[in-house]
C-alpha cells in the first residue's frame, strides 16, 4: 500500500515499537513506592523530558494526556469554563477545538470564528482584534490538518501582548514537521498527539506554561500534578518519548526532503490532470501536505477508487460512521460546497519514497478520468424523466 | 467484473452482496448515510443509522470486501426528503422510496461505483432483470416472493439504469434469503425488517415530519385550521392541516357523523380536507403524469394491464390510454377503492412491470 494519509496518523517508528514493547514490562503503578513503580516512574519521566525538548518547554510544563483530543478539551475546558467570557478560535479548526468551544458557547460564552485569507494564510491582527475586552482565552490551531496552513502563532502572541488572555494552539500536525519553540512562540499552551509522529495511539500531552492556572477535569488519584488523574499509560508515554525525540532528531534535515517529494507530486498533478488546484499553496504550509480540489469530481469517489488500487488518501474530515462531509476548513476558504467535495488530501511522511510518487503519478490522470466520465454520465441520468 | 453492493445492513443487501461474491465477482460494499438520524429518539426499523451502518460494515468483513460509507445526505434532501414533503403540501401522499431508487441509489450512487470503476450496482431488492433476446432491452420483472415483491418501487428506472442494475435475492424468497444468511453466519441473518419511511423517525407520523421539516426547507406551510367537509361543499369540521390526510384515510378525521366517512380529497388550494362515504372512495379511473417504461420504449396507443394503484394493492385489470405527453388515463375494470394522488399506479402484465406513472388529482 501507498500510504499518504499521514495527518490522519503515521505509521509508528520501529524504535517506538521496540521501547514499547520492553515498556510494557513495567508493570509497575508509577505512583507506586517500591522500585516496580519506580522503574515506571523514572521511564515516564524520561518520557516528559523527551516532549519538552522537542517544543523547547520545561519537563514540568508537559501533562500526559490520551491524545490530542483530550490535551485540547483540557486546554479550553480548563482555562475557560465557567467564565463565561469570549473565546476567539479561528474557523478552521478541529471537531476537538470547535466542540469544546461550541460547550462553553452553551453554557453562556461568546465565541468568534477567525477565518484564514482566502489564499490560506491567517492575519493575525483579525485575530488579535476579535479578542477584545472580556476574552478569556484565544485558540488558533498551528497547522491545519486539512490543507496545511501554518499560522502565524508567534505574531498573534505578540498582538495578544501582556493582557493575560491565555492563548492556546493546537499543535498536533505542526509538531515534528515544523520547528516548535513554546518560548519564541510565545503560547500558553499547545497540545500534541503521539501517533502524527510515528509514535503510538492513546498517548498526547499539553504544554502548560508554568503560572497558567488550569482547572483539572479528571478528578481522580493525582496523577499529573493533579490536572489529570489516571494511572499513567506507561507504555504509550514511553513510545511517545522515543518519538519525540527521533522527531527531533530528525528535524533539521528531513523536512526538506519531504517537501521535495509533496511538490513532485502536486506539481504533477497540476501538470497532468487539467481542472486542478492546489489549496493554500501560496501560503505558508506543512512540508508534507497538498490538498487538491479536482474540478467535476467527487473527491469520495476518488478516494474509494485510489483505495482499491492499494493508495491511501483522505477528504474532508471522517465521522464516526466513516462517512465523510465536505471539510468545514476547506468552506472556510471560501471555496463552494460542491467544489469543497472535490478536494482530496495528499499527506506524506518521511517513508513516502520517490517511487511511491512515480506510482500515484502514473495512475492518477487516468483514474480522475475515469471518474469525471462516470459523473458526466450521471448527471443525464439524474435529468432523466420518470 | 467489479459490482457495488448498496448495503443497507439489512439481510436482504446482506445476502445480495454474498451471492455476487460467491459468483466470483469483485464486490465492493457501498453504504449510504443519507439522513442524520441523531437528533432522533427511536432508532428501530429505520435506515442508515449507525447501526445499520455498522451492521453492514460487519458483514462485509465476514465476506472478506472492502466497504465504504457515502455520504449523501445532500443529494437525499434535494432529491427525495424535499419532492416528499412538498408533495404532501400539494395534497398528495408521496412514494419517497421511488426517488430514491431512480434519483439516488441508481443515479448519485451508481455515478459514484462507475467512478470507482464498478460495471454494475446491485441492491436487495425483490425484483428480477432480465434480457429481452428479441430487442436486447431491459425486462424489469416481479421478485419471486410474492410477499415480498418490490417491482412497485422499480417502475421508473430507465433502461440504462436496469441494465446496470442486479437484484440478487429477486430469484429468491425471503426465507430462502435467510437461510443464505444463516449458511454464512452474516450478522443481519435475523435482523427485523424496516418498513417505515427511513427518515421520518419512529413513532412520528408523516404529516408532523412534513410540519417540522418545511420550514428549514423553505416550503411555506398552510394557515390552519382549515375545513373539512363533504363533497356537496357542506361545512362538517375543522383540521390542522390538510398534509396530515390521505385519501383513504377513516381515522382521526375529528368529525362525527351516523355513516363511517372517508378522507375522498384533499383541495389544497382550498385548504379543504373533503370526506364522503365508502361508495365515494371508489374510482373508476384515474390519471397518471410522468409515465415511465422500463424497457425505453414508450406505447403509443392504449393498451391492457394489470395495475396496482399502491404497494401490495391487489392488480386490477385496466386500460391504459398513453398520450404523447407523458400522461395517460386509466380505466379500471371495476372500482378501485382509495386511489391516492401522489402514489404510482403501475402497470404489470403477469410478472412483467410494464410501466407506470404518478397518479393525480382529476382537474
Amino acid at each position: 500500500m501507498i500510504y499518504l494519509d499521514n495527518n490522519a496518523s503515521t505509521p509508528s517508528d520501529p524504535e517506538v515499537r521496540e521501547a514499547m514493547a520492553a515498556a510494557v514490562e513495567l508493570y509497575g503503578n508509577p505512583s507506586s513506592v517500591h522500585s516496580a513503580g519506580r522503574r515506571a516512574r523514572r521511564a515516564i519521566e524520561e518520557a516528559r523530558e523527551e516532549v519538552a525538548l522537542l517544543v523547547g518547554a520545561r519537563p514540568e510544563e508537559i501533562f500526559f494526556t490520551s491524545g490530542g483530543t483530550e490535551s485540547n478539551a483540557l486546554a479550553i475546558f480548563g482555562t475557560a469554563a465557567g467564565k463565561c467570557g469570549r473565546v476567539v478560535t479561528s474557523a478552521v479548526e478541529h471537531p476537538s477545538v470547535r466542540e469544546p468551544v461550541a460547550a462553553l458557547v452553551a453554557a453562556g460564552s461568546d465565541a468568534v470564528d477567525v477565518a484564514p485569507i482566502r489564499g490560506g494564510g491567517m492575519d493575525p491582527g483579525s485575530v488579535v482584534e476579535a479578542a477584545g475586552p472580556g476574552t478569556v482565552l484565544v485558540s488558533v490551531m498551528a497547522a491545519n490538518n486539512e490543507y496545511g496552513g501554518l499560522y502565524p502563532i508567534a505574531e498573534i502572541a505578540r498582538g495578544l501582548g501582556d493582557h493575560g488572555i491565555p492563548l492556546h494552539t493546537d499543535a498536533v500536525q505542526a509538531a515534528g514537521r515544523v520547528p516548535i519553540d513554546v518560548g519564541a512562540w510565545g503560547v500558553d499552551l499547545l497540545s500534541l498527539s503521539a501517533h502524527k509522529i510515528h509514535g503510538p495511539k492513546g498517548a498526547g500531552a499539553l504544554y502548560v506554561r508554568r503560572g497558567i492556572p488550569l482547572q483539572p477535569h479528571t478528578p481522580g488519584g493525582g496523577q499529573e500534578r493533579k490536572i489529570r488523574g489516571g494511572t499513567e499509560n506507561t507504555s504509550g508515554i514511553v513510545g511517545f518519548g522515543v518519538a519525540a525525540r527521533l522527531a527531533r532528531e530528525r528535524l533539521p534535515r528531513e523536512p526538506g526532503e519531504i517537501v521535495r517529494r509533496r511538490d513532485r507530486l502536486e506539481r504533477g498533478v497540476l501538470e497532468t490532470i487539467p481542472g486542478t488546484t492546489a489549496v493554500g499553496a501560496a501560503a505558508p504550509r506543512l512540508p508534507n501536505t497538498s490538498a487538491i480540489l479536482f474540478d467535476d469530481l467527487s473527491g469520495e469517489a476518488l478516494l474509494f477508487r485510489l483505495d482499491l488500487e492499494g493508495i491511501a488518501v483522505s477528504v474532508g474530515s471522517a465521522c464516526s460512521s466513516g462517512t465523510l462531509a465536505p471539510s468545514p476548513a476547506i468552506l472556510a476558504l471560501g471555496f463552494p460546497r460542491e467544489k469543497a467535495k472535490g478536494v482530496v488530501r495528499f499527506s506524506l511522511s518521511r517513508l513516502t519514497t520517490d517511487e511511491e510518487i512515480d506510482r500515484v503519478l502514473e495512475v492518477l490522470p487516468r483514474l480522475v478520468a475515469e471518474a469525471r466520465a462516470a459523473r458526466s454520465r450521471g448527471s443525464v441520468h439524474a435529468s432523466a424523466p420518470g | 467484473m467489479r459490482v457495488a453492493v448498496a448495503m443497507s445492513g439489512g439481510v436482504d443487501s446482506s445476502v445480495a452482496a454474498l451471492l455476487l461474491k460467491e459468483a466470483g465477482h469483485e464486490v465492493v460494499g457501498l453504504s449510504m448515510q443519507l439522513w442524520d438520524h441523531s437528533s432522533d429518539s427511536g432508532r428501530t426499523g429505520r435506515c442508515c443509522t449507525l447501526d445499520d451502518l455498522s451492521d453492514a460494515r460487519r458483514v462485509a468483513w465476514t465476506l472478506d470486501i472492502p466497504h465504504y460509507v457515502v455520504n449523501l445526505e445532500d443529494e437525499f434532501k434535494d432529491d427525495v426528503v424535499r419532492p416528499f414533503v412538498a408533495s404532501y403540501l400539494a395534497g398528495e401522499t408521496p412514494i419517497p422510496c421511488l426517488a430514491c431508487n431512480s434519483k439516488v441509489k441508481f443515479a448519485t450512487l451508481w455515478d459514484r461505483a462507475r467512478a470507482m470503476g464498478c460495471d454494475a450496482v446491485a441492491t436487495g431488492h425483490y425484483a428480477r432483470v432480465e434480457t429481452d433476446p428479441a430487442s436486447g432491452r431491459p425486462v424489469l420483472m416481479k421478485g419471486i416472493d410474492p410477499d415480498k415483491d418490490q417491482s412497485y418501487f422499480l417502475y421508473d428506472l430507465t433502461a440504462e439504469q436496469l441494465a446496470a442494475a442486479r437484484f440478487p435475492v429477486g430469484a429468491l424468497t425471503k426465507v430462502e434469503v435467510r437461510a443464505h444468511a444463516r449458511r454464512a453466519n452474516l450478522a443481519t441473518a435475523e435482523k427485523e425488517e424496516s418498513q417505515e419511511i427511513c427518515f421520518v423517525p419512529a413513532g412520528t407520523r408523516p404529516g408532523e415530519f412534513v410540519e417540522a421539516s418545511a420550514p428549514a426547507l423553505g416550503l411555506p406551510l398552510p394557515t390552519v385550521p382549515g375545513v373539512v367537509e363533504n363533497a356537496r361543499g357542506e361545512r362538517l369540521g375543522e383540521h390542522d392541516g390538510h398534509f396530515r390526510f390521505t385519501v383513504g384515510q377513516r381515522r382521526g378525521l375529528g368529525v362525527s357523523a351516523p355513516e363511517r366517512l372517508y378522507v375522498i380529497s384533499i383541495d389544497p388550494a382550498a385548504n379543504r380536507v373533503v370526506v364522503g362515504s365508502a361508495a365515494e372512495i371508489d374510482s373508476r379511473e384515474a390519471e397518471v403524469t410522468d409515465l415511465s417504461f422500463p424497457s425505453g420504449e414508450r406505447p403509443i396507443h392504449a393498451f391492457r394491464a394489470d395495475v396496482r394503484v399502491r404497494h401490495r394493492a391487489a392488480e386490477v385489470p385496466a386500460t391504459v390510454a398513453p398520450r404523447a405527453d407523458g400522461t395517460a388515463r386509466v380505466v379500471f375494470d371495476r372500482p378501485v377503492r382509495a386511489v391516492a394522488p401522489g402514489q404510482s399506479c403501475v402497470f404489470y402484465r403477469g410478472d412483467v412491470v410494464l410501466g407506470g406513472g404518478v397518479l393525480r388529482r382529476f382537474p
